[in-house]
């Protein structure tokens, strides 16, 4: 993060004067568990990308193509939607 | 022009919001503000303001609809009461937090159990640490003038806080008096256009209001606020002294009756006030240098100006229409005896509470506690903290 203002530089009030700046938030420093995504066990049935909370099932020509470990916070929700026949995420604990 | 009336509290403060006509006002009924809303919302369905009035289904909720209409850049009032504004709480610090400027009347009434419908001030005294600049009454006319003052305090550039104005239930809010008013023009032109600085509607600009900070950023938005609450302390004196050049009742922190040479000082709120300045006038025809300090602003608390003009007091006595069950006196007791402490002045204060749940208060209290002074001069003996006109 950048370096931290004092209260008579911040706007009052608490607001966020830039729409749309949580994306320069990088939530995935939250993360204590790890999804791991297997290319070759991949279905590409979609109920990751359907179920992810915080959109970071990755996709590239309209296919998955991995997590976006910036903002994944490690929810496992993925890892438990995934099919059993396919079991292409793993949760795995994060290295601290 | 200014003419006079017939006015309850409830009306006054009606009267106030039908000449500043507020974009939003949303509100539940509960007595005895309930009044306030009823004529109101004859102005609404009249026709006689454009008020959007929002009709919810609790306190919470209506405070949670003037935050979101203050936020997106309306003039918002509501008014409420005693579990009203208990039910508000964990709102009124949203409102103060995010900047909001909107005015609530408090129509002061006592909080449960046992249930009361009557007169205290434990309602508005629980809100008094939630950001809220807080503005006591003692007549119709202060609380019809103090809602007129308040929207110019509250839309203040460096002040953006929320008002709440005080007055006492049924002693004033049901009770008829003589109360001078001004022309709708008049209100009007006095506070001006609403020019909100930032608005949720602003599509060509859109900001994100209410997001959650952590305690690397909390605390520096709580500074914002109390300086925005020391910004008012001077805003409202300002507003106060173009109000009574304008219309002739000149307003500041607080009134000092008699207080000049003043050796027993009496310091008491709102309605009382007029009981004790009674018992006053009586006496000094007996010769008793007594006076009276009638806070009008409770937050921003006025320590240094209130401290100031107690400094030949030889004797304070503090009255609370409001307990703080712990507390070493009533939370005016605490707040002026902190006052004395910095301006290290040692005068005996002592701390009574009186008037809970709308218990009488009559003149022969306030003579009796003048005879505890008078005895307390002789014998250097008296009560630090009791109560008023309580069974044993
Ligand atoms: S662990 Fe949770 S946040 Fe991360 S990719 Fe899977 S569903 Fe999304
Ligand atoms: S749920 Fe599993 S199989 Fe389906 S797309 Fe996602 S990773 Fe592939």
């Amino acid at each position: 993060m950048s370096e931290l203002k004092g209260w008579k530089e911040i706007p009052e009030g608490a607001v966020i004067e830039d729409a749309g700046n949580s994306q320069e938030y990088k939530t995935g420093t939250w993360r204590s568990f790890r999804p791991i995504w297997y290319e070759e066990r991949c279905i590409q049935c979609y109920r990751c990308w359907t179920f992810c909370p915080d959109s970071s099932i990755l996709i590239k020509d309209g296919k998955v193509a991995g997590i976006n470990y910036d903002y994944c916070k490690g929810c496992g929700i993925c890892a438990h939607e995934c099919p059993k026949k396919a079991n292409a995420i793993e949760m795995v604990p994060e290295r601290t | 022009m200014q003419k006079f009336d017939a006015f309850t509290g409830n009306l006054a403060v009606a009267t106030a919001m039908k000449q500043v006509n507020p974009d939003v006002c949303a509100a539940y009924p509960i007595t005895p503000s309930t009044d306030i809303m009823m004529i109101f919302s004859d102005f609404v369905a009249n026709g006689e303001v454009n008020t959007e009035l929002v009709t919810v289904e609790s306190e919470h909720s209506a405070m949670s609809a003037c935050i979101g209409a203050a936020l997106a850049g309306g003039r918002v009032m509501t008014a409420t009461s005693s579990a009203g504004l208990a039910y508000m709480w964990e709102l009124l610090g949203v409102a103060s937090g995010l900047r909001c400027s909107m005015i609530m009347t408090c129509v002061n009434r006592a909080l449960s159990a046992p249930l009361n419908i009557h007169c205290d001030h434990s309602d508005a005294m629980g809100a008094r640490d939630t950001g809220w600049i807080q503005i006591f009454s003692e007549n119709a006319q202060e609380a019809y003038d103090n809602i007129i003052q308040a929207v110019r305090i509250t839309e203040h550039r460096d002040v953006r806080l929320p008002v709440m104005v005080c007055l006492d239930g049924f002693i004033i809010s049901h009770s008829y008096e003589k109360m001078q008013y001004m022309e709708d023009k008049d209100v009007k032109d006095f506070i001006g256009e609403f020019k909100p600085y930032r608005s949720l509607l602003n599509v060509d600009k859109p900001e994100t209001f209410g997001a959650m900070v952590l305690p690397n950023y909390y605390m520096e938005f709580k500074r914002q606020v109390r300086e925005g609450m020391e910004n008012a302390r001077q805003v409202i004196l300002e507003i106060g002294k173009e109000f009574g050049d304008k219309f002739g009742r000149y307003y500041s922190y607080f009134e000092e009756y008699m207080l000049e040479d003043a050796e027993v000082v009496f310091v008491v709120m709102s309605s009382a006030a007029g009981t004790v300045k009674h018992v006053v006038n009586n006496l000094r025809k007996r010769g008793v240098k007594a006076g009276v300090l009638k806070p009008r602003v409770f937050r921003p608390f006025p320590h240094v100006e209130a401290s100031r003009v107690l400094r030949n007091a030889k004797f304070i006595c503090v009255l609370d229409r409001a307990e703080t069950f712990g507390g070493e006196g009533g939370p005016l007791y605490l707040e002026i005896k902190s006052a004395l402490q910095t301006d290290k002045n040692n005068v005996p204060v002592v701390s009574r509470i009186f008037g809970l749940g709308q218990r009488d208060f009559l003149p022969i209290h306030v003579e009796n506690l003048y005879e505890e002074i008078e005895a307390f001069f002789k014998t250097g003996k008296i009560k630090m903290f009791d109560y008023v006109n309580v069974r044993e």
